[in-house]
């Protein structure tokens, strides 16, 4: 960006720490952006004459004589149809060598959507994964994230649902991304002939981290414009969210806040809030869906991200390693999809809600059967049969390499209650076991 | 705290939404002022004076906003307005009416009329020239959604008045004049349909405020029959993500016996707001027959909205309530999450630099919580009349710990505690109210046991104890099974386990996504627990203990199928004859 002739330079620094500068300046708005020596930073803080600015890349060797210049904006992104297929930086500059894009600036981090203009999400998005299809089905206009561990294979799951759903436009918001995941990203979407679609916005790890904080406002803002102005059908991926929270606690803690749990700030829940709630389903039809990934340390959910994340979103999707089938699931007890209600029965076949139900108890008479086991009790033959239903269904449903219809996924489950149980042992309503139950 | 000429500043720092404005002139403590930003006022209020330097937590976002920009004081505290029209509105938490606000995205400064000025309501006189009067007395009333709206004295006039003159009945708009009091001084006053009342202040225009002695039936059978909440109690729902605070709030605003429901959507998602907007104008109400949305209003602050407005929110909902209570009226208060208004607390203090307490909530948390649930309550009106606000809030603790601030704070402040339980969510046992951890500390008020008594049966309460009991002691029994084995404990253990299962899967469990279901009516609740308390009484034989397993699942599978009949049908008595059939196998 180039300093313009109005602009007016400063050039004294009164205080420097690792993440802000402070200067005498005036005229200069809440949340401005400016250049500080070259790197991007931004108004934190005004007293009086004084203004502090955070700069993204730290303050590594900024002299006190560096140059200061106020842009006259907040963080802002140019919108136009050419996003599609690019590759941007957190600032919304290109990284893949293309051109600028010409388009429309808008602010990012704009208000929210008026509650009574939004209609209640109910189109069904199928994935083929039964584990979510069926257990917990997602809906156009919801926000939900992947709770997983760093070694699952998260981004892998993520990439197929993204492909799956036949959304207009999938933005991705990459926030420490490796190297690796990037180009993986890069390929699958070129390889699916989808790159056309996808619009990404990417803070690998070789970037500054607090730089991050802007990515799901430039993702987000890119989604507003696809599905408000062209009514699009918009999929935002947001991974890794973790990082995201890391880096708002690396910057509350340089600017000496008090921390509340976990050294996260206080202000966590509507930091996240902010960015989850930019879902919606408008009644044009256009909408935006976020699937996110929260990476979790060693299953904890109960640490202030999971758990802030989990109050926020319309469920999670728990991926879990099941060590008696050798393949990673979608752990029916911890995932949850809060809008399913709107869809199953409804845009799926009606015995749905409760052949889901049911599966999942007889999954939880199986896990504590197991128990029974690990502590070297005898199993009845109920508790054998529960075992043995687990087993399958694991495989069958609940492994995220499936792929198959919701109507097969129904079937497939009838078929494993049929195998391992008597019709008064699976609790369902009567007439839809006299018209599922074949045998 | 009239002024003749307002009090000015101007802006002189800005850390997120706190503003410190330099001020010439008189400032009052949580005074509003607006904030003259080029593109739109920002309405905000005072919450801390030092010298000239006046803190205010704005009510938007300060993006953009200059050192300089100048600021106006209005001379009274936030408030709302208060007039016929309320009920079935969706308002912001500064009670704005979101329908009157154009474009699709909340603007900045957008403020919009909360009641509609043009519309004409069918005004009654109830006072005649000559009475005395005071604030909350009844002059009039009008019909609003089949609700008598009462048109009253304005809560703020101080001592008596004599009413002077009254409108005879006929249509007018909530601005006209509809009565003329004098006071003691001989001054005339005008009245018009509306009055204001500052949000953070208690309405106290009524005689007295009794304990709580009647039940307020929800149509939840784990609460009504268990844990009963009282008709002007409070009451709270701690619970992790995803255990069903929401979906319980909800059920409980369906069906629950109330002739109003306010609903603070206080930090929480959208999409749910959506629900109730979407849902309430088809469902019926079940006692009147009217669209539920017509009984209720919504105040939404969703979690996207700004942080400051939050707790304005819930403040808004309640003076809404007051104010429907002095009408005479059963008042039902939903706040979901009041975790979310503390933690605005939090974010607030912590921006001031207060010392923090526990957890960085402020140190006086449970004094805020505390006098915000005593403004619940049953209360007779100074006419005799009776009303009351129940309310209910929901807590979200971190980690889903319970000995975290807010829910310590809470405990404190509410009378019934329904818990929500982790494991009983994960395995699908909703609602998952831990029937053993949560109580309502109202089934300890005589007044209440005599209500019930008369009103359900002699032996409701004994009845109501002794299936706690059960549920006690089905627990410990899975507890010696879990350690000594299925074989390792006497058949007994089998039964009581399975005699706790009966009343969890066909008492404490309901489906709120079922049509029927959804809402279990008190005679059906006592008709349900008398039928398996019954059979808990019953002596069966068995020979193993998975002819024990394999017998109750059956008959809980049957009473369940009766939950999900229609009450009394052919199908639901079809049901009950299958499960005399069963039973009998096993009787000898
Ligand atoms: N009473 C109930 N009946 C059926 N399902 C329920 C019930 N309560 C909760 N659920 C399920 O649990 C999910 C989460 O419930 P919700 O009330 O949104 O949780 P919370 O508000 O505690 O985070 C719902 O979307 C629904 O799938
Ligand atoms: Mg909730």
């Amino acid at each position: 960006m180039e300093t313009q002739a109005f602009q007016k330079v400063y050039t004294k620094i009164l205080n420097l720490t690792k993440a802000t500068v402070t200067l005498k300046a005036t005229d200069v708005g809440n949340e401005e952006m400016a250049m500080v020596h070259g790197r991007m930073g931004q108004v934190v803080k005004i007293m009086g004459d004084e203004v502090i600015l955070q700069v993204f890349a730290g303050t590594e060797g900024i002299p006190t004589n560096a140059e200061v210049v106020f842009l006259g904006h907040s963080p802002q992104l140019k919108v136009g149809d050419q996003l599609a297929g690019r590759f941007f930086n957190a600032f919304g500059d290109p990284i893949d060598g293309g051109p600028d894009v010409e388009g429309r600036i808008i602010e990012t981090g704009g208000p929210s959507v008026n509650p009574v203009r939004r209609k209640q999400p109910s189109d069904l998005i199928a994935t083929g994964i039964a584990g979510i299809d069926l257990n917990n089905s997602l809906v156009t206009g919801q926000k939900i994230p992947f709770f997983a561990d760093p070694d699952q294979p998260y981004n892998q799951v993520m990439a197929n649902v993204a492909l799956r759903a036949e959304a207009d436009k999938i933005i991705l918001g990459g926030m420490g991304l490796s190297n690796d995941d990037y180009l993986y990203f890069k390929n699958v979407f070129d390889n699916a002939g989808a790159l056309d679609r996808i619009v990404s916005f990417v803070n690998t790890t070789d970037d500054p981290p607090v730089e991050r904080l802007l990515i799901p406002d430039m993702a987000l803002s890119a989604a507003e414009y696809f599905a408000e102005e062209k009514q699009q059908k918009v999929l935002v991926l947001l991974t890794d969210m973790t990082l995201f929270a890391d880096a708002l606690s690396i910057v509350s803690n340089r600017m000496d806040q008090i921390p509340s749990k976990d050294s996260m700030p206080g202000s966590l829940y509507s930091d996240l809030a902010r960015i989850y709630e930019k879902a919606v389903q408008f009644p044009h039809g256009g909408s935006i869906t976020i699937i996110a990934v929260t990476t979790l340390n060693g299953g904890d959910i109960t640490h202030a991200i999971p758990d802030n994340t989990g109050y926020i979103t319309e469920g999670q999707l728990f991926l879990r390693m099941d060590s008696d089938v050798g393949k990673v699931i979608v752990d029916p007890f911890r995932s949850l999809s809060r809008l399913k209600q709107l869809v199953i029965g409804k845009q799926t076949r009606e015995d749905h809600p409760q052949v889901m139900n049911a599966a999942i108890r007889l999954y939880a008479d199986a896990a504590n059967a197991k128990t029974k086991q690990d502590n070297g009790f005898d199993l009845t033959d109920y508790d054998e049969r529960t075992l043995k239903f687990a087993r399958a269904y694991s495989e069958q449903i609940l492994a995220v390499d499936i792929n198959i219809d919701t109507e097969k996924m129904l079937d497939t489950t009838w078929e494993l209650f049929q195998d391992n149980f008597a019709r008064e042992e699976v609790v369902v309503r009567q007439e839809f076991v006299d018209k599922y139950w074949k045998k | 705290m009239e002024r003749k000429n307002k009090t000015t500043g101007v802006v002189a720092g800005i850390i997120a939404n706190l503003v410190i404005v330099e001020v010439e002139g008189p400032v009052a403590q949580n005074e509003i002022c607006f904030i003259q930003h080029p593109e739109s006022n920002l309405m905000a209020e005072v919450i801390k004076i030092l010298g000239k330097n006046v803190y205010v937590q704005v009510f938007e976002s300060t993006r953009g906003l200059k050192i300089g920009t100048k600021v106006e004081f209005e001379g009274h505290l936030l408030e709302v307005t208060l007039g016929p029209g309320i009920l079935s509105r969706n308002y912001d938490g500064l009670q704005n009416d979101l329908d009157k606000m154009d474009g699709v995205f909340l603007k900045r400064g957008d403020y919009t009329d909360p009641l509609n000025r043009e519309k004409k309501w069918d005004w009654t006189p109830i006072a005649k020239a000559g009475e005395e009067v005071s604030a909350g007395s009844w002059l009039g009333e009008v019909p609003e959604n089949g609700m008598p709206h009462r048109i009253m004295v304005p809560f703020k006039f101080e001592g008596k008045y004599t009413v002077k003159s009254v409108v005879e009945a006929g249509a007018y708009t909530v601005d006209n004049v509809i009565a003329t009091v004098t006071d003691k001084e001989g001054n005339d006053i005008d009245l018009t349909m509306v009055q204001k009342w500052p949000v953070k202040m208690a309405v106290k225009a009524y005689n007295e405020k009794p304990r709580p002695f009647k039940l307020l039936e929800t149509g939840i059978r784990t609460m009504d029959t268990l844990n009963p909440i009282a008709e002007g109690g409070t009451g709270f729902i701690p619970g992790p993500f995803g255990t069903g605070k929401t979906v319980l709030q909800h059920a409980i605003s369906k069906y629950a016996e109330a002739d109003i429901v306010i609903i603070a959507a206080c930090g929480e998602r959208a999409n749910e707001v959506v629900e109730i907007f979407t849902e309430f104008p088809e469902l019926e109400d079940p006692r009147t027959g009217r669209k539920l949305i017509e009984r209720t209003t919504i105040i939404a602050n969703t979690s996207n909205m700004p942080v400051a407005a939050r707790e304005a929110s819930v403040y808004t909902a309640m003076t809404l309530g007051e104010y429907y209570r002095s009408m005479g009226l059963r008042v039902l208060l939903m706040a979901d999450s009041t975790s979310r208004w503390a933690q605005a607390l939090r974010e607030m203090s912590n921006r001031l630099e207060e010392l923090p307490g526990p957890d960085a909530f402020p140190m006086d948390l449970t004094a805020i919580i505390t006098s915000f649930y005593a403004r619940a309550g049953f209360v007779y009106l100074n006419n005799g009349e009776s009303g009351s606000i129940t309310f209910i809030g929901t807590v979200s603790p971190a980690g889903g710990n319970l000995k975290e601030p807010v829910t310590e704070s809470t405990r404190k402040a509410a009378r019934c505690f329904y818990g929500l339980n982790q494991e009983r969510a994960d395995s699908k046992r909703y609602p998952a109210i831990d029937p053993i951890d949560s109580y309502s500390k109202y089934l300890e008020y005589p007044e209440l046991v005599e209500y019930l008594t008369k009103n359900i049966s002699e032996d409701w309460l004994d009845k109501v104890m002794h299936t706690k009991t059960l549920l006690l002691r089905g627990r410990e029994a899975q507890e010696q099974i879990n350690i000594l084995g299925d074989d390792g404990v006497p058949l007994e253990f089998h039964e009581r386990f399975w005699n706790s299962e009966l009343i969890d899967g066909v008492i404490l469990q309901q489906d709120s996504f079922d049509k029927i279901d959804a809402n279990c009516p008190l005679d059906r609740q006592k008709y349900m627990l008398e039928k398996v308390l019954d059979i808990t009484e019953k002596k069966f034989s068995f020979d193993s203990f998975e002819d024990v397993n394999g017998f109750f699942k059956r008959i809980i599978n049957e009473l369940k199928q009766m939950n999900y009949s229609e009450w009394n049908s052919d199908k639901f008595k079809a049901y009950e004859s299958e499960l005399e059939t069963i039973m009998k196998e096993r009787l000898n």
